[in-house]
């Protein structure tokens, strides 16, 4: 790797923020690489806009600051792009992955990062039956960016929920990933 | 076992292999998770313990206070206004010698209510005669409790860990989590002094009138001091067990040759080497002094890596409201009076109540004493929230 690599998740409590950015570390460790997650600490509250935090390196994580400057942005709800600054930060050649239906044209954001989009939420409630996109976010961005294995995070979320909950959540992730391949 | 694992769980996995008799907490932001995962832990049958449920932090404090005098290794975990509910206690269990281990996962004290990451918890019982070691990292977080429980038995003294709240109990990071052979290698099991007992009724901690009163302080003040030799033989001989350093009494990162030495403690020292490893990049000769153990406080071994230093600047996240820096004061009577004339010691407080500390921050602070030295000042004050009838 060149640099460290930093995301940050936005979306609302009860989408699986933080399960996503821990599930993200302990997948990018299975891969060999060294990782820190942590939720931004909030009194955190189902609906409430929440951030939680991803870096991976070949090298220790020692710094213990919020991600300012973002390579990738993962947002679980779109409509909170009106409401708090998520762009904010994001390097000008990163990316920002947004659970929405629309088309990365039609979302029209301001800048200069790679958008891409997928319909997180409709895919949940399809093969998971509840309205949590985290592993379909989680699946859409290791397609995308290649940084952390999907096997490691199909692993990773196994242990994390064994039995029907971890199967669903694999399926979804893998619906997640023929997607992003197709285009 | 080498895992990816959030700090709290790293502490309660590490806790269960010092293998303690009895628990007693409190559930308190952030230190819940580690007390959840304690009674998961007992609760599975994986370690044999009494899991005591309590009231309140008092309660918890007292019930290990008695299990400890009664011969019990007893463990303990709180926060914050836990922490403050304890004193009372904090200061028995100290006071009666009770070898305890507690976990301070470090948050900012009401009011106004904070449930977010500071020092001043910890700060506010520095005086109680429990050793406190701070960690840089989930993995020192581990390792220091190993160590706390060995100090503790070895000195008679109660050992506080403290660990930064969200900033490493909630992080996921990798941690080293030793088998349990290998625990029971290095932590013998304890052996107390004096029991309590109903076959053989006596009590410890009751009564000192002023003819005995002050040689009890004068004893546990002697006691802290001389638990320098154990916590600096205990680090050794986990670093020869273990095979990694953690713990001791101060750290140093680039020290030697730096023209301005930051001293600091806890996680934010894990920033602060991000930002030296820039600046050396830029030219600048920038090191840090980490401190290990708070109390007892390593004022000599400060003195030793600091003494040619003319430019420091000391980053804490506690105050004395009123006089200022803590730590602060603290390094400055580390140097012999007549030493400190051309010696500048700046004085930075950080991250209360949460604010977060950025390497651009830090940047700010370096440059700023390197043109003059710094009285006191805040890093990242806000002061536009700040109207003039507040001051």
């Amino acid at each position: 790797m060149k640099h460290m690599i930093e995301i940050r998740i936005h979306g609302r409590g009860g989408q699986g923020n933080v399960a996503a950015a821990e599930l993200l570390s302990i997948a990018a460790f299975q891969d060999g690489k060294f990782a820190q997650a942590f939720p931004s600490f909030g009194a955190e509250r189902i609906g409430a806009p929440v951030q939680a935090f991803v870096r991976i390196d070949d090298k220790k994580v020692r710094t213990r600051e919020d991600v300012l400057h973002p390579d990738y942005l993962i947002v679980q709800d779109y409509h909170l792009i009106e409401m708090v600054p998520v762009l904010e930060g994001l390097k000008p050649d990163g990316l920002v992955l947004v659970n929405s239906d629309k088309s990365p044209e039609e979302l029209n954001l301001k800048t200069t990062a790679t958008v891409e989009t997928i319909p997180a939420t409709e895919i949940a409630l399809e093969i998971i039956g509840r309205p949590i996109p985290n592993a379909i976010m989680i699946g859409a961005f290791c397609s995308i960016t290649g940084l952390v294995s999907l096997e490691a995070v199909q692993e990773a979320i196994m242990a994390r929920f064994p039995g029907k909950v971890g199967e669903n959540n694999v399926a979804a992730l893998e619906r997640a990933h023929e997607i992003m391949q197709k285009r | 076992m080498l895992k990816q694992i959030e700090g709290s769980q790293a502490v309660a996995d590490v806790v269960a292999l010092c293998r303690p008799n009895v628990i007693a907490a409190y559930p308190i932001t952030p230190q819940t998770h580690i007390v959840e995962d304690l009674s998961l832990i007992v609760g599975q049958g994986k370690l044999d313990a009494e899991f005591v449920n309590v009231e309140s932090e008092f309660s918890a404090a007292s019930v290990v206070l008695g299990a400890s005098a009664a011969g019990a290794r007893a463990y303990t975990a709180t926060s914050s206004q836990g922490l403050l509910l304890m004193a009372e206690v904090i200061n028995c269990i100290s006071g009666m010698r009770l070898p305890i281990v507690l976990t301070c996962a470090n948050r900012a004290i009401s009011a106004p209510l904070s449930i977010w990451n500071d020092q001043q918890d910890s700060m506010a019982v520095r005086d109680a005669g429990w050793i406190q070691l701070f960690a840089e990292d989930n993995q020192e977080a581990a390792d220091l409790h190993i160590q706390a429980y060995k100090i503790a038995e070895q000195t008679f003294l109660p050992v506080m860990v403290c660990m930064d709240g969200f900033i490493l109990t909630h992080a996921f990071e990798p941690v080293d989590i030793p088998e349990q052979k290998e625990v029971d290698d290095f932590l013998p099991p304890f052996k107390p002094r004096h029991i309590v007992d109903p076959r053989w009724p006596r009590g410890i901690g009751l009564y000192a009138d002023p003819r005995f009163y002050m040689e009890t302080r004068y004893i546990l003040h002697r006691a802290m001091e001389k638990s320098e030799k154990i916590i600096k033989e205990v680090s050794a001989d986990f670093a020869k067990t273990f095979g990694r350093d953690s713990g001791g009494f101060i750290k140093t990162y680039k020290l030697k040759e730096a023209d301005v030495a930051i001293v600091s403690m806890g996680s934010v020292v894990g920033t602060i080497k991000d930002l030296v490893d820039q600046l050396e990049e830029e030219g600048k000769k920038v090191g840090l002094l980490q401190i290990c153990s708070y109390r007892p406080f390593p004022r000599q071994e400060i003195y030793n890596v600091l003494k040619d230093k003319m430019n420091i600047v000391v980053l804490e996240k506690c105050i004395s409201l009123g006089r200022g820096g803590i730590l602060a004061s603290d390094i400055r009577w580390s140097f012999p009076r007549a030493e400190k004339k051309d010696r500048n010691i700046s004085s930075f407080i950080a991250g209360l109540g949460g604010r977060n500390i950025t390497v651009d921050d830090l940047r700010h602070m370096v440059e700023r004493v390197e043109k003059e030295p710094v009285e006191l000042d805040f890093l990242g004050l806000k002061k536009e929230l700040i109207a003039d009838k507040d001051l």
